[in-house]
């Protein structure tokens, strides 16, 4: 059994909330998206691929941004909803960079199609940002193992900040709970690959939590038993 | 934690009332007003009436005050309602003149209370030239916006847009409801209040009691539209589908089931029209209630197999919400917040037309399995997110980024 040491600092536990901000700009054509996204508030961009999964829904996410899904639904073109939801945010070092990577997809389509398609009025994209408000829990975590016992009672803001959020806040591109057992060292590395392979994309959060729990205990199991 | 709050945790969990005294914290000694037009009937006024009296039980100082006006200024406004959400009215020039002096007449007497006010909701167009009147202002006023405004009749927009695009900020219930102004828009959806006489659970004998009293057969099929009468809601509509789904379910009994309220002088004129169009058919029962025949609406509701709400223009759909949380499918019209809330073979079906809604009734009226089901669905969707808790924790947050100006990202210590 592995004695757990305790990592250098607690894991502080934050909690979110996030306001969606309209910014009045529309497309209903490509062209018109493209043209928007060119100067669009950056904030935008980090709405439309993280913020949608703090909307409600029942069905499964099509695609990882509302680009994509926006392609499919409002103007029918599937293979351009394909190529934008291959787009993944954290590889790029900041949202002016993904932007400019949205902007080559749509471009490249744009060259391909001779016909523009038009959206319904009431189906174009709207452009929204988001203001983030982070505030304490008073909550922290000092082992590995206090994280897998209290993750399904963390609430769907804690979530949404420590583990997508934090992907686009963190140099590393990487999740705060990935980065915290990090700092523990080889004993949790199965449990920080493991967290590493969780999609966080096409899941409702508290679908999203169920899942990191299990992963979670099942890790620990392995830790434990080594 | 106070009572009321305690009995809120039982509801939506602690944690979520936990997370609402962590933003309160950060806004201890801040006053707040919210100014509407009426105390009863309509969303605005039912969501106030919890809002307000759970941020006061958060430490926050918050009040809520209503201007008064004659019936030419409801005339007014009611104009104003129907234009923002796409007829084309005119305004007399004479009317308008009412509409501000009335709003000046208002503002001397809420002078003091607004003028100190830390933040100030202004809700709906009726009071929206009330910042105007203070010029030496010290907070924040913020631009609710309740109705569907996405094609507004331009030429009253530009007439309000001048008194509204002043404010520090505008809140529209959905993206696309959002106007080109040199502010920046929030998007909160708006919610219901789980512990209101209109949604508590009830006993079963008041639900019997209620349909008793209106003659509704228990043990036939009822179909339900619970709002105002007015046009927009469609009742005409709501008729001529239920006529076409009786021809298939012979036993349906219609329910339309609303009041006006004192801001919306059309409400009569549309009742008599639905009143002529139901003479002789005594499976049609319209009900005009009293603004606060909270639980007559809530046993209605319950008392429903399938909750109509057909309309054509919708701000947000309250009573949507309601039946939703009361576990019923709704056929809802395929427009404004309905959107939001009906997500077809999920929670209900969206409509475009009397004949959609007929199709629909008769799908959801032959399976109790699927309405069971369905219903189920509904009310976890409204818990998760559309009941005040959320809303509250909505206005809390969007005080505390005006506060901290533009930033995207506002970290509290």
């Amino acid at each position: 059994m592995v004695m757990a040491q305790p990592g250098p600092v607690p894991f502080v536990v934050k909690d979110c909330a996030l306001l969606m901000i309209a910014t009045g700009k529309r497309a209903q054509n490509l062209k018109e998206l493209r043209e928007q996204l060119v100067s669009i508030h950056l904030g935008c961009v980090y709405y439309h691929f993280w913020g949608g999964l703090l909307h409600p829904r029942f069905e499964a996410r099509e695609y990882n941004n509302d680009f994509a899904t926006w392609a499919n639904r409002s103007i029918h073109d599937k293979t351009l909803a394909e190529r934008l939801s291959v787009v993944d945010p954290t590889a790029f070092g900041s949202l002016g960079d993904l932007r400019q990577e949205l902007i080559e997809v749509i471009e490249e389509r744009l060259d391909e199609r001779e016909v523009l398609a038009w959206a319904q009025p009431d189906q174009q994209f709207e452009f929204i940002r988001s203001q983030i408000v982070v505030f304490q829990t008073g909550q922290q975590l000092l082992l590995p193992e206090d994280l897998a016992s209290r993750i399904s009672q963390l609430s769907l803001g804690s979530l949404f900040y420590h583990f997508i959020d934090a992907r686009g806040r963190n140099d590393s591109r990487k999740d705060d709970f990935s980065s915290w057992l990090a700092s523990f060292g080889e004993a949790y590395a199965v449990m920080t690959e493991l967290l590493g392979s969780v999609e966080p994309y096409f899941t409702s959060l508290s679908e999203l939590r169920n899942e990191l729990a299990d992963r979670f205990q099942e890790c620990l199991c392995e830790v434990i038993c080594e | 934690m106070s009572s009321l709050l305690d009995t809120y945790a039982q509801v939506v969990g602690r944690d979520v009332i936990e997370q609402l005294f962590q933003v309160a914290d950060s806004l201890s000694g801040l006053r707040v007003v919210h100014v509407n037009s009426t105390r009863l009937g309509g969303g605005v006024a039912e969501i106030l009436e919890k809002l307000v009296p759970l941020t006061r039980e958060l430490g926050i100082d918050t009040r809520w005050e209503v201007i008064s006006g004659t019936p030419e200024f409801y005339r007014c406004t009611k104009s104003f309602h129907d234009a923002l959400q796409g007829v084309a009215v005119s305004v007399d020039p004479g009317l308008l003149r009412i509409f501000e002096d009335t709003n000046a007449v208002n503002a001397e007497q809420l002078g003091p209370i607004l003028r100190e006010a830390d933040v100030v909701f202004i809700h709906d167009p009726q009071p929206a030239p009330l910042l105007k009147l203070f010029p030496d202002r010290k907070g924040r006023w913020i631009w609710r916006c309740h109705i569907d405004i996405h094609r507004p009749y331009r030429p009253v927009w530009r007439y309000l847009r001048d008194f509204i695009s002043l404010y520090d900020a505008s809140i529209f219930s959905l993206p696309s409801f959002a106007q080109p102004l040199p502010h920046v828009q929030y998007i909160i959806p708006p919610s219901i209040d789980p512990l209101a006489q209109k949604n508590v659970d009830l006993p079963d004998h008041e639900i019997v009691a209620a349909l008793e009293r209106f003659a509704i057969d228990r043990d036939r099929p009822i179909v339900l539209q619970v709002s105002r009468f007015d046009r927009f809601k469609d009742p005409v509509g709501v008729i001529h589908g239920y006529r076409l789904a009786k021809t298939f379910v012979p036993a349906l009994q219609l329910v339309l089931a609303g009041g006006s309220a004192t801001d919306d002088p059309d409400g009569e004129v549309v009742l008599a029209e639905v009143r002529q169009l139901a003479e002789g058919d005594p499976d049609l029962h319209v009900l005009h209630l009293p603004p606060d025949a909270h639980r007559t609406i809530n046993a209605l509701q319950r008392a429903a197999d399938v909750v109509v709400q057909k309309s054509l223009r919708e701000g947000f759909g309250l009573t949507v919400t309601e039946a939703m949380w009361k576990g019923k499918p709704v056929i809802g019209g395929d427009t404004g917040g309905i959107r939001l809330q009906v997500v077809d073979y999920h929670t209900g079906f969206l409509v475009s037309t009397p004949e959609g809604a007929a199709l629909r009734m008769r799908y959801l009226l032959r399976d109790r399995a699927k309405r069971s089901e369905m219903g189920q669905k509904a009310r976890d969707f409204v818990r998760d997110n559309f009941l005040i808790t959320r809303h509250l924790r909505d206005y809390l947050t969007l005080i505390l980024g005006l506060t901290h100006g533009a930033e995207d990202r506002i970290e509290l210590s």
